[in-house]
């Protein structure tokens, strides 16, 4: 029913997507698979008539269509559930939908029209939904709904899904699932993007390999494994789960107690919770967004206040102290939001890596900056990282994300923290490059793992035994790094687990609210 | 000081803030349907007071109040449509050229008036319309109900707006392109286009209100505005992007003017503290701003322009 021929797509300085073909069937989910940055969201732009295409063409149903906007796609019966949702959160569900439409009255808006067909295709896939809510009091998961009702209500056909599983949890996962299989029952055709090889192969029925732009491979999912994928994707074997010796805990450098924290809405975010963080351990915090990871990380780090409870770091108490002080107890932060907060685009990268010690002595010459050390300092911690830019002097914002996300983790571990909090670490960075920082996360903990960094490490790392808190909501990552799971919920711990004991559908049904069986 | 308050004084205070919070309104309504759609156009007053001038030659030359006020809105058009061709399609810093569209009819509108007139002429001004039966009510008649017809029709803006915006579809496209652009134009909702609308209407209303105090007044001058359209730029953001807050706040405004006012003719300010005392508009903005800033959110997309696929 769809068929893109050829399409190639240049970005100033980058071929985004080079002479790629790919067709959907009816009634099959065809899966785009591969790295960020391997042009799966520009094709899909371009399908959707965000982008022109340099090159190629796209026939819909055997004939040749021109995209130049949105409105082409939706007219030739295709739909998108974006990554980051097209929802106005101060509309409610019914005006999200009908947005854009000829209202049957008119100029007026036909809202209660438009709210009956919602619930008829609401009761009809089992998306439930109120079309009367507003964006903002929704879930993700609601609003993802909405998103698909959205297409659907304009009668798609070819539904593009950009990796619609990444905000949700297992459980809702499964839900969509069953929603995604209803669409195919009709006939439609689904478009599946997605980096979780697992989920890849529940669903799909041929996936076609993105790697640098070009197909690099399009097979049918019987008899495609994980690790063949991986390995189509990055373009040499990976190791999907990284080596790691078991951990010897030592004290506690990381003491959080009854901690609780208000949101930016004023509403609780972190209610009453404990923690303990040791050295030499990495506690993973599970958990959908939105739960209190993001309250819970800035406030550790000095950056959001405390209503009550405490946090000492390194044996030292910092509750409501300036970061500064926060950061001269022994502590490290990786935050979560890169661009804002981690790094500055416009500064180049021994700017950023100097951010925290450019009133070091060590940079110094008579109060001005003494650019003989700072770049020795920097080339050094340029190559301990493996930071690929093309010089130190290269603006930050130049960089993809996984060497933006190098350059803040070598500033961070370079000051040999005691506690290292590290949000979101390899989220929308590539594989390679994650499979990288996790390899540094566990260097960090133990020094006698991975000969290919033992002379970077000895010298680096020589202090070290770090007490890590790493908050992240994939899955893989947590399971792979950490030595014990804590789930946050609500702003709640709803349990801590070991990840070599505990299955993925426990930590699933924690994340989202349900309590553990006690027995 | 009590026989200051008289009942007398107080319809004619009451009267006086309705009139004057007119041309605030006009402008802030139109500013309002700007602002909803994502865009902040600090050139209002500039716009004013060409339409002020505007109107005010056109009422010299042709004598009609009527052709007056649409000579005010069609200049605030054209200036509406600069306004969109810079903010929208050239995608200047809204900050900055709404200053260029200020100071481009602050000198324009004297420059005009120094060649085309030169000595100030008074012109006739709206006729009193008195509402039958209601303008005979003792007091309330008088304060609400003998007033001329623009400012019936100003506070007849009010509801339409808020029908407008809440109601119509093309309401929902201004909310929605204000609030997250990227999500109407995926639905196929110009985003430009509806910013163009909105400037077309913000710049003939900004014209209109300031052909409205220049025919009210009867008169022109050089920056006859006195930084009307500033205030009605807080305005916005008193009431909340709302029309009813903004109209509330108009109002308000008014009648601390019409107080200074009179409580200057009454000589209970002296002379010597006038001046002082013309500042109390201005120093009330800056608190109640104070006061209002963050408990409503702006449009997201505030000054903000868009563009596809960022």
């Amino acid at each position: 029913m769809l068929e893109m021929k050829g399409i190639t797509k240049r970005f100033p300085g980058v071929i985004a997507n080079y002479r790629v073909d790919f067709d959907v069937y009816p009634g099959e989910v065809h899966t785009l698979l591969g790295e960020n940055g391997a042009g799966k969201s520009t094709l899909m732009k371009v399908l959707y008539g965000l982008y022109p295409a340099d090159e190629g063409t796209v026939l819909v149903d055997g004939a040749e269509v021109v995209l130049e906007s949105p409105n082409d796609a939706i007219e030739h019966g295709i739909g998108m559930v974006h990554q980051h949702f097209m929802l106005v959160p101060t509309l409610t569900v019914a005006e999200n939908v009908s947005l854009g439409l000829k209202s049957s009255r008119g100029f007026l808006t036909d809202l209660a029209a438009v709210s009956q067909k919602i619930d008829e295709l609401s009761s009809q896939y089992g998306l439930d939904i109120d079309p009367s809510a507003y964006i903002w009091q929704l879930s993700v998961g609601e609003r993802q709904r909405v998103e698909i009702i959205k297409a659907l209500y304009r009668d798609a056909r070819i539904l593009i899904l950009d990796e619609p599983t990444a905000v949700l949890t297992p459980q809702e996962v499964d839900q969509l699932f069953v929603t995604l299989r209803k669409l195919t029952d009709d006939g439609r055709g689904l478009i599946f993007i997605s980096h979780k090889l697992h989920e890849v192969l529940a669903l799909s029925t041929r996936i076609t390999v993105l790697r640098l732009g070009e197909v690099t491979g399009q097979i049918p999912v019987e008899g495609a494994t994980r690790e063949s994928l991986a390995t189509m994707m990055v373009g040499r074997s990976v190791k999907l789960k990284p080596d790691k010796l078991p951990s010897e805990p030592g004290e506690v450098e990381l003491d959080i107690s009854d901690l609780t924290v208000m949101g930016d809405r004023g509403l609780v975010a972190i209610d009453n919770l404990s923690l303990e963080v040791r050295r030499g351990e990495i506690l993973g915090i599970a958990g959908v967004s939105g739960n209190g990871q993001r309250e819970l990380a800035e406030t550790i780090a000095g950056l959001r206040k405390a209503e009550s409870g405490s946090i000492t770091v390194g044996g030292v108490d910092v509750t409501g102290a300036h970061p500064k002080t926060v950061r001269k107890a022994g502590l490290a932060y990786v935050p979560e939001e890169r661009m804002r907060e981690g790094a500055i685009a416009g500064f180049n990268v021994w700017e950023n890596l100097l951010l925290i010690d450019h009133g070091s002595k060590d940079f110094l010459r008579r109060g001005l900056f003494d650019f003989g050390a700072i770049t020795d300092y920097a080339q050094g911690l340029v190559e301990a990282f493996d930071v690929r830019t093309p010089s130190i002097d290269t603006p930050c914002g130049s960089l993809s994300g996984g060497n933006i996300q190098k350059v803040i983790m070598a500033r961070e571990l370079s000051s040999s923290p005691t506690v290292l909090v590290a949000s979101q670490p390899t989220r929308g960075v590539d594989i390679g490059a994650a499979e990288y920082i996790h390899r540094r996360l566990i260097d960090k903990r133990n020094v006698l793992t991975d000969a290919e960094f033992i002379q970077a490490k000895l010298i680096e790392h020589r202090n070290a035994c770090t007490a890590i808190l790493m908050i992240s909501e994939d899955l893989d990552e947590v399971f792979g790094l950490a030595d014990r799971i804590a789930v946050l919920y609500e702003g709640r711990i709803m349990d801590i687990v070991d990840p070599d004991t505990a299955t993925r559908e426990q930590v699933g049904l924690l994340m989202a609210g349900v309590e553990p069986e006690t027995n | 000081m009590s026989e200051v308050f008289t009942v007398a004084v107080l319809v004619a205070v009451v009267a006086s803030a309705i009139r004057l919070a007119v041309p605030l309104l006009l402008a802030s309504l139109g500013e309002t349907f700007g602002q909803r759609s994502g865009v902040l156009n600090l050139g209002v007053d500039g716009i004013m007071l060409l339409g002020a001038f505007t109107g005010y030659y056109a009422v010299l030359k042709t004598g009609n109040v009527w052709v007056g006020l649409l000579a005010g809105l069609v200049i605030g058009l054209f200036l509406g449509l600069a306004s969109a061709v810079i903010a929208v399609t050239l995608k200047a810093e809204q900050g900055i050229s709404g200053i260029g569209i200020y100071l481009f009819g602050l000198g324009m509108s004297d420059l005009l008036f120094q060649k085309l007139v030169g000595t100030p002429i008074p012109i006739d001004t709206f006729p009193q319309v008195d509402v039958p039966i209601l303008s005979s009510i003792p007091y309330i008649g008088e304060m609400f109900f003998q007033h001329s017809m623009v400012i019936y029709l100003a506070f007849a803006a009010v509801p339409l707006a808020m029908f407008v915006i809440n109601r119509t579809t093309f309401g929902m496209n201004i909310r929605a392109v204000g609030e997250y652009p990227e999500a109407a134009d995926t639905l196929g909702v110009s985003v430009a286009g509806v910013r163009y609308a909105t400037q077309l209407i913000g710049g003939s209303l900004a014209g209109g209100a300031g052909a409205v105090l220049a025919i009210s007044l009867g008169i022109f001058q050089q920056n006859l505005t006195n930084g009307a359209g500033f205030i009605a730029i807080a305005l916005v953001y008193f009431g909340a992007w709302r029309p009813m807050g903004v109209m509330a706040g108009a109002l308000l405004f008014g009648f601390i003017n019409a107080l200074v006012l009179e409580l200057k003719t009454l000589e209970i300010i002296p002379r010597d503290l006038s001046n002082l005392a013309a500042m109390a508009p201005a120093i009330i903005t800056i608190l109640v701003l104070a006061f209002a800033a963050g408990r409503f959110k702006a449009p997201a997309a505030l000054t903000k322009p868009f563009t596809r696929g960022k």
